[in-house]
């Protein structure tokens, strides 16, 4: 029965290009002591830390752009976008780059991570959706809780973790 | 053939617009009364790929309306009719019904059918009536020692196995021939392959045809134009057919020959006055000669050899004899960077277009325009093939528009008040292009009447943009600067105002937004020019490399004035907190960059760094830095793209290292740090 379920599905997920769907890759990392995953499809590149030129008057997440090979990508620093301790870049710290959906348009983003732990299949019906957090937290780009070996994956929505209106909306508290 | 019709039909788009535009500057540039054969040819032949194409792809009425400017031109070029002024007129009234159909078959507007009739109906009638009328009857029969008819041709017809993948269809061949008189086809099917092995799109017949009729050679040839170099073809006189089949080959391999040559010239000839349809469709595709694409393919294949050989010295590095592999790398790398630096330039041109593309379209204009206000005009131009950047050339398009328009009804004077003031009744408008460094000049001058000196700065006075004091001792070029300013563009004052008025500002600004700058100068009586200076390209910029703290930005070469030291004594706080600094006499709001952009500079001692002046949108300021680096060329990049528009910021690039830097927006910045300054110094300067 769920065998069906998880085929028929897969079938969707598979006509409509939509990943998130039956079971699913996802490249998770560390951040804090925290598990988090992002679609794997959506990854482009794993690459170690280097030095950005910053954006004036940008919000403080972004680290600045950085050079991919003659395109400008945006770096974006994931702790502090969560409002976590800011800690020192170690060798491990990893620049995970992305491509993202937003306003019909592709773009790339970088974002900055502690470090990369796995890649995960996350079936679909192991996905718990997320508590309601009320007003305390926003949780608008957790698309779900995963649970594997007795640990926690948060599973983002970069898409709208990283959207250009939230960028400008703190960029103007800022300045 | 259920194919996919919409690519071939694009194409066809494409170049019945080129066509249209080509009859159109080929009909206003016709010297009415003699003619020259060779312009009325290209006319008709413009006309007739356009009718022939349209019948292909089944845009009826297209071919029909085509069919009677066709007959028309084929009497003009026949000399059975006379090119008279009005039938000018009238085609050139066609060519833009013409325009409005293949815009409507496009799907992007509507017909007005009253139009199209009206235009049909004038075609007919004057086709019917003079020299037409009396001709029209012996159209069937030869010219007089013109062409040799016979009884009728033996054509033998073998269409390459190919011929129809290249949308030429061998029926529709067929067809035309019948239409020239009675025709007998004998297929030969010798070619077929077995039931099993048969490509439906895949011309295996060749036809035997026997045309009987006194038809002249060349339409025969015709028919065949456009697939002489994809078929064996020969065509023998009817009665001779007999003798020549011993020598058969011989004769139609001339005959070959000589199609194969027309058609080159045609080709060639196509390519030489190919004024695209950017003036009236935006189009997305650029075509590209060929040799700009043969330059780059054999710049990559040095490339691919320069780096193989810097490969292989790579290899053998660790060996001994180092000294002499140090040097064998040195001139490597030399070579890579020649190679890399030509191959940007190649690729660069690529995006190239000559600016006949923008001055095509002025011919046309200036006939109506001169006609409408009464005024004789003679329109020169010169340096059509001066080469400039497709997305600079699309921003330019409306700006000249709007100052040859402008010339047209306010410089040039209409004969009688030329003829007053001593002047021939024709005015010049003289439009030249050339390139002068990394620019792009382009000139509009007339020899109409100049600007008003005295009520351009009655306006300015009575707008408070200046004193009457001062009025009278501005120089003639500031004189003229004012035109440009956005209070000059409101509608009473062009009334009031017999130079230039109209949305001078905006022009000004779609100019600087390309990063040009547009200068007026103007002699009273005896006409103004304006020069109008482009960047080449939007892609690259000359940048002058600066350091504010630990970051390197990059200021565009064009709107530095100069770089100074700045001297204790000349620096003044205004209201406080905002700094002017006093340089030849001016004020210069000054802008700290490192506070602009919230980072930490070497110094807030203004005297111990630089002040930048830099100048955009017609607004100086001095920005202070901390060192001035280089100069260099530099790639510019979108921040857009991957993130968002940044404020003071016009785009990155990518530094020598591999980091990226951003270059200033300076007409952007001086608008972010806008501020009390800004209206005194505006004041007192």
């Amino acid at each position: 029965m769920t065998q069906a379920i998880t085929t028929e599905v897969r079938s969707r997920e598979l006509e409509a290009g939509n990943a998130d769907a039956a079971s699913s890759q996802y490249l998770t990392f560390s951040l804090a002591d925290e598990e988090y995953g992002v679609d794997i499809l959506r990854v482009q590149e794993i690459k170690g830390w280097t030095p950005v030129t910053q954006i004036p008057n940008a919000p403080p997440f972004l680290k600045g752009v950085l050079n991919l090979r003659g395109t400008i990508v945006p770096i974006v620093d994931l702790r502090m976008r969560f409002n976590l301790k800011e800690i020192e870049y170690t060798p491990t710290t990893v620049v995970i780059v992305l491509s993202l959906l937003t306003e019909g348009r592709e773009r790339t983003f970088g974002i900055v991570v502690d470090a990369v732990s796995d890649v995960l299949n996350i079936a679909t019906a192991d996905i718990r959706p997320k508590p309601d957090f009320g007003t305390v937290v926003d949780a608008d780009f957790i698309n779900g809780l995963a649970t594997v070996d007795e640990q926690m994956v948060m599973l983002l929505d970069i898409d709208r973790l990283l959207r250009p209106d939230e960028l400008n909306a703190i960029s103007t508290v800022t300045a | 053939m259920a194919m996919d019709m919409e690519q071939f039909h694009q194409t066809f788009f494409e170049e019945s617009l080129e066509g249209l535009d080509l009859m159109e500057s080929a009909l206003l540039n016709l010297d009415v009364g003699a003619a020259e054969p060779e312009a009325i040819n290209s006319i008709f032949r413009a006309a007739h790929s356009i009718k022939g194409g349209s019948g292909t792809f089944g845009f009826l009425d297209i071919a029909n309306f085509t069919h009677l400017m066709e007959t028309l031109l084929d009497e003009m070029r026949d000399g059975r009719r006379q090119v008279v002024q009005a039938e000018a007129d009238l085609l050139l009234r066609a060519v833009d019904g013409l325009r409005m159909l293949v815009a409507a078959a496009q799907g992007a507007a509507e017909v007005d059918d009253d139009v199209i009739t009206g235009l049909q109906a004038e075609l007919q009638a004057a086709l019917e009536q003079g020299p037409g009328a009396v001709t029209r009857s012996a159209a069937g029969t030869p010219s007089p020692g013109e062409q040799k008819t016979v009884a009728g041709w033996h054509i033998r017809f073998r269409p390459d196995l190919d011929m129809m993948r290249t949308g030429n269809d061998p029926l529709r061949i067929l067809r035309e021939l019948a239409g020239l008189g009675e025709i007998q086809v004998a297929a030969d099917s010798e070619r077929l392959p077995d039931w099993a092995l048969l490509d439906p799109e895949v011309c295996y017949l060749a036809w035997d045809i026997e045309l009987r009729g006194e038809i002249p050679r060349d339409q025969v040839d015709e028919v065949f134009a456009w697939v002489a170099d994809e078929a064996e073809l020969d065509i023998q006189p009817l009665a001779s057919a007999v003798q020549a089949t011993v020598e058969e080959n011989e004769p139609g391999m001339v005959v070959d020959g000589e199609l194969l040559v027309e058609r080159r010239r045609k080709e060639r000839r196509g390519s030489g006055e190919r004024r695209g349809g950017a003036g009236s469709v935006e189009t997305t595709s650029i075509r590209v000669s060929i040799d700009k694409i043969d330059d780059l393919i054999n710049m990559v294949g040095e490339l691919v050899i320069t780096q193989s050989m810097l490969g292989q010295i790579g290899d053998s590095l660790g060996q001994d004899n180092a000294q002499a592999k140090l040097e064998k790398l040195r001139d490597g790398l030399t070579a890579l960077e020649r190679n890399t630096r030509e191959l940007q330039e190649s690729v660069m041109r690529i995006r190239m277009l000559p600016i006949s593309f923008a001055f095509n379209r002025f011919p046309r204009l200036v006939h109506d325009l001169g006609g409408k206000l009464g005024k004789q005009i003679d329109l020169r131009m010169s340096g059509e093939n001066t080469e400039l950047d497709k997305t600079v050339m699309e921003k330019i398009g409306d700006p000249l528009v709007h100052l040859v328009r402008n010339a047209l009804d306010h410089g040039l004077e209409t004969p009688e008040v030329r003829l007053a003031a001593g002047k021939t009744a024709t005015g010049t408008l003289l439009l030249n292009a050339y390139h002068q460094g990394g620019n792009i000049v382009i000139e509009i001058s007339d020899d109409g009447a100049g600007i008003n000196r005295r009520k351009v700065l009655a306006k300015a006075v009575e707008r408070g943009l200046l004193s009457e004091a001062e009025a009278s001792s501005l120089p003639d070029d500031k004189v003229c600067d004012l035109i440009f300013q956005p209070g000059f563009s409101t509608a009473d004052v062009v009334s009031d105002v017999s130079g230039r008025g109209v949305g001078m500002d905006v022009v000004r600004r779609n100019i600087q937004d390309v990063g040009g700058s547009v200068e007026l100068s103007s002699q009273e009586g005896q006409g103004s020019r304006i020069t109008i200076r482009l960047p080449l390209t939007l892609a690259i910029l000359d940048g002058q490399l600066v350091r504010v703290g630990g970051v390197i930005y990059i200021i565009p070469l064009v709107s530095i004035i100069e770089s100074l030291q700045a001297k204790p004594e000349s620096i003044n706080a205004v209201a406080g907190k905002a700094e002017v600094y006093r340089s030849r006499d001016e004020y210069l709001p000054v802008i700290r960059l490192h506070h602009v952009f919230n980072i930490e500079a070497d110094t807030e001692d203004l005297t111990k760094g630089l002040l930048v002046v830099a100048e955009g949108d017609g607004q100086k300021a001095g920005i202070f830095v901390d060192e001035l680096l280089g100069q260099q060329q530099v790639v510019i990049k979108s921040l857009e793209s991957n993130y968002r528009r940044v404020d003071g910021v016009s785009g990155a690039t990518i530094l020598g290292d591999g980091s990226v830097a951003l270059i200033m927006d300076i007409p952007g910045l001086i608008r972010m740090t806008t501020s009390p300054v800004h209206d005194v110094e505006r004041k007192r300067a």
